[in-house]
């Protein structure tokens, strides 16, 4: 199968569905209203409230979005076929992610540009707000101890990145300073700072870094996670001007320059898929692909970490109230690219069938490994760069995006600690450093307990992540279905995509319960029963609340 | 002369570039790109840069407060220059009146 015609099939069908479908969803279901003076407008601040020209919007929340996760999930998935795993990306964006996301941003417009988490306080219930911050809390663990994972296993494969990798970090420090202390203007400061950032990469491969074979009993792998959390710790305790801003800036850059590369490169070298499209030989161990695909592509298909952003940040910017279509529709479309993209490169990118299987010989093997390796056999070719400059360049562009998920979250699980420590009224997590410390903790226990120390294991996380973030987007669907219902519009486009999530979810901690059981795995075990807890939580939180409103509305009628 | 200015333009164009455009495009190029750049931050950058302005006005105000500080007879002369954003800052501090005796406000 040409790699062309999966990828213009891919485009074609999420272009149908933002002009089809999601102006459907706006005009019929949202109904939005050009006219309607948005939070940004009301309540102008020049500082939070801030009307903001729609691409430009645009581009800040696709890049706040869009990270590591879509890559990671699709590149794990393929192992039952790219087909599956096709077809979940392009109906997801199109059915789920795009109607989630544009929705999360319309509930917020039209609630004071108030976070999806405080709307659903209003609308469902204190109860489900509790929920809410609790599944966060646990999205927020598990992705930052997954990253560290997923960084250190690519750092000990590739070590020609480790020096880009960190390096991008000190290039970013000083882009801060030159803007804010040298006042440099901001286009010269971008080229010197991308420039910087590539005579980084092109160096990489001649200066390979690899950490000592054992520290104090230590494996590689344990001593980058280490050393990532302590990174992320400190980093998360600077002022966000000092590192945060400026490497969100390098990052959105080469996100574009990064997709933009890869999908150029297969339309040049027109790379043929050597995986099957329903692989009906999967190795021994696999879990079924019913539900498990569901919960393995999380983001790229649907994620309530988009209903975070969406509603946090970019509803109090919308400047009119139809931008939420483009905004959060075309978001979602953004992210669902980047899915494709790491689709193609691990299918695609390996030379035959049985290298392709060789690569993905359990579940969770292969991963972002195929994703770069394949990626860079196919930039290589399109482009004509060597395969060593090629695999430096997707392993550091990887690397950013999971560092910079990784930064954000420890930051915003400080921030709940604290709170948690205002609310209980526990003085000590109130602290910075103590909150900063147990946060970091409780990560580099879970990244050690999952067994990512070696390099192996790791990816068993996984799956849980995935599910975890469907919670979220469940619980963000509820508070859309139920505002729809109370206006008296159709409910069952947002109603049957949350019913499938929540099945899928609780269906795939099921059968994960019973894996991790078998393996006498009983850390994982308790992870997974905590949140099945939330997930069956959740549940009765959605048929008690929609049951409710049922009943008044049929009183009513 | 506005023949010439035109004529002029009219020749920099056949060879390509109208410097009138090229400086248009930069100016949107760069408004982009501060707003990519600063956007997504402002907010954040914006409350730390109040919250280090609240402490300067606690300095300035703390020996009117009762904290005794050595510089009072230096920060004396800001004082009226803070006159304006006292109101908001008490306020912000969770008094609704002016905390001080001698320094009326609202």
């Amino acid at each position: 199968m040409s790699a062309i015609i999966v990828l213009l099939a891919g485009l074609g069908a999420m272009a149908l569905g933002y002009f089809v479908y999601s102006k459907f969803i706006a005009e019929k279901i949202f109904q939005l209203d050009p006219d309607y003076r948005t939070p940004a407008h009301e309540m102008e601040d020049g500082v939070d409230y801030v009307p903001t020209n729609r691409f430009i919007l645009w581009g800040h929340h696709f890049t706040s979005v869009a990270g590591a996760a879509p890559i990671v999930g699709p590149a794990i998935a393929v192992i039952w076929g790219w087909a599956p795993a096709f077809l979940w990306v392009i109906l997801g964006t199109i059915f789920f992610a795009g109607v989630h996301d544009a929705g999360a941003i319309w509930a917020s417009v039209r609630n004071k540009a108030r976070s999806i988490g405080a709307v659903t306080g209003d609308v469902v219930g204190a109860r489900a707000r509790s929920l809410f911050m609790i599944v966060i809390f646990l999205v927020l663990l598990m992705v930052n101890a997954v990253f560290a994972v997923v960084i250190a296993s690519l750092l000990v494969n590739n070590p020609s990145a480790v020096i880009p990798a960190w390096g991008a970090i000190v290039v970013a420090l000083i882009i801060g300073q030159m803007i804010y202390r040298w006042r440099i203007n901001l286009l010269t400061v971008s080229i010197i700072g991308v420039v910087a950032l590539y005579a980084l990469i092109g160096i990489g491969p001649n200066v390979p870094v690899e950490l000592p074979a054992s520290v104090a009993g230590l494996p590689p792998n344990s001593q980058w996670i280490i050393l990532l959390f302590l990174y992320a710790g400190i980093a998360s305790l600077l002022p966000v001007w000092i590192l945060l801003q400026p490497r969100d800036y390098i990052n959105g850059l080469q996100l574009f320059i990064g997709l933009g590369l890869v999908y150029a490169a297969v339309l040049l070298s027109n790379p043929t898929i050597v995986a099957p499209a329903y692989n009906a030989d999967v190795p021994a161990g696999t879990p079924s692909l019913i539900p498990l695909l569901f919960v393995t592509i999380a983001c790229g298909a649907i994620s309530g970490f988009h209903g975070l952003v969406s509603s946090g940040t970019t509803s109090k910017q919308i400047n009119r109230e139809t931008d939420v279509r483009f905004v959060g529709y075309f978001g979602a479309i953004g992210e669902g690219c980047l899915a494709l993209a790491a689709i193609l490169a691990t299918t695609a990118g390996l030379a035959t069938l049985g290298e392709w299987r060789e690569m993905y010989s359990a579940f969770g093997e292969g991963g972002v490994g195929a994703f770069v390796q394949g990626g860079a056999t196919i930039v290589s070719n399109g482009t004509g760069l060597s395969e060593a400059i090629a695999v430096t360049l997707l392993t550091v562009m990887t690397v950013l995006f999971a560092g910079t998920t990784m930064d954000t979250g420890v930051r915003l699980q400080r921030y709940i600690m604290q709170e948690w420590g205002n609310i209980y009224n526990i003085p000590m997590l109130k602290s910075v450093p103590v909150s900063t410390v147990v946060a970091v903790g409780a990560c580099v226990a879970l990244a050690f307990g999952a067994g990512g120390t070696d390099g192996t294991g790791g990816m068993l996380l996984w799956p849980l992540f995935g599910t975890t973030n469907q919670l979220l987007a469940g619980l963000t669907l509820l508070v859309m279905t139920v505002i729809i219902v109370r206006l008296g519009r159709p409910m069952w486009f947002t109603l049957i995509p949350l019913a499938f999530l929540l099945t899928m979810t609780t269906f795939a901690l099921l059968v994960q319960l019973r894996t991790f059981y078998e393996a006498g795995d009983w850390f994982l075990l308790t992870l997974d029963v905590i949140i099945l807890v939330a997930a069956v939580l959740v549940l009765l939180e959605c048929v008690g609340t929609l049951r409710k409103h049922f009943r008044e509305a049929r009183t009513a009628a | 002369m506005r023949d010439r200015d035109h004529r002029n333009r009219h020749e920099r164009t056949l060879v390509g570039l109208d410097p009138e455009r090229v400086r248009a495009w930069l100016r949107q190029a760069r408004y982009v790109a501060e707003e990519f750049y600063f956007g997504r931050y402002r907010s954040t950058i914006a409350r730390a840069r109040r919250d280090e302005e609240d402490l300067f006005m606690l300095l300035v105000f703390s020996e009117m407060m009762g904290v005794p500080n050595p510089a009072t007879y230096y920060t004396l002369e800001v004082q009226p220059l803070l006159l304006e954003r006292f109101h908001e800052w008490h306020l912000r501090m969770g008094m609704e009146r002016s905390p001080l005796d001698h320094f009326r406000c609202c």
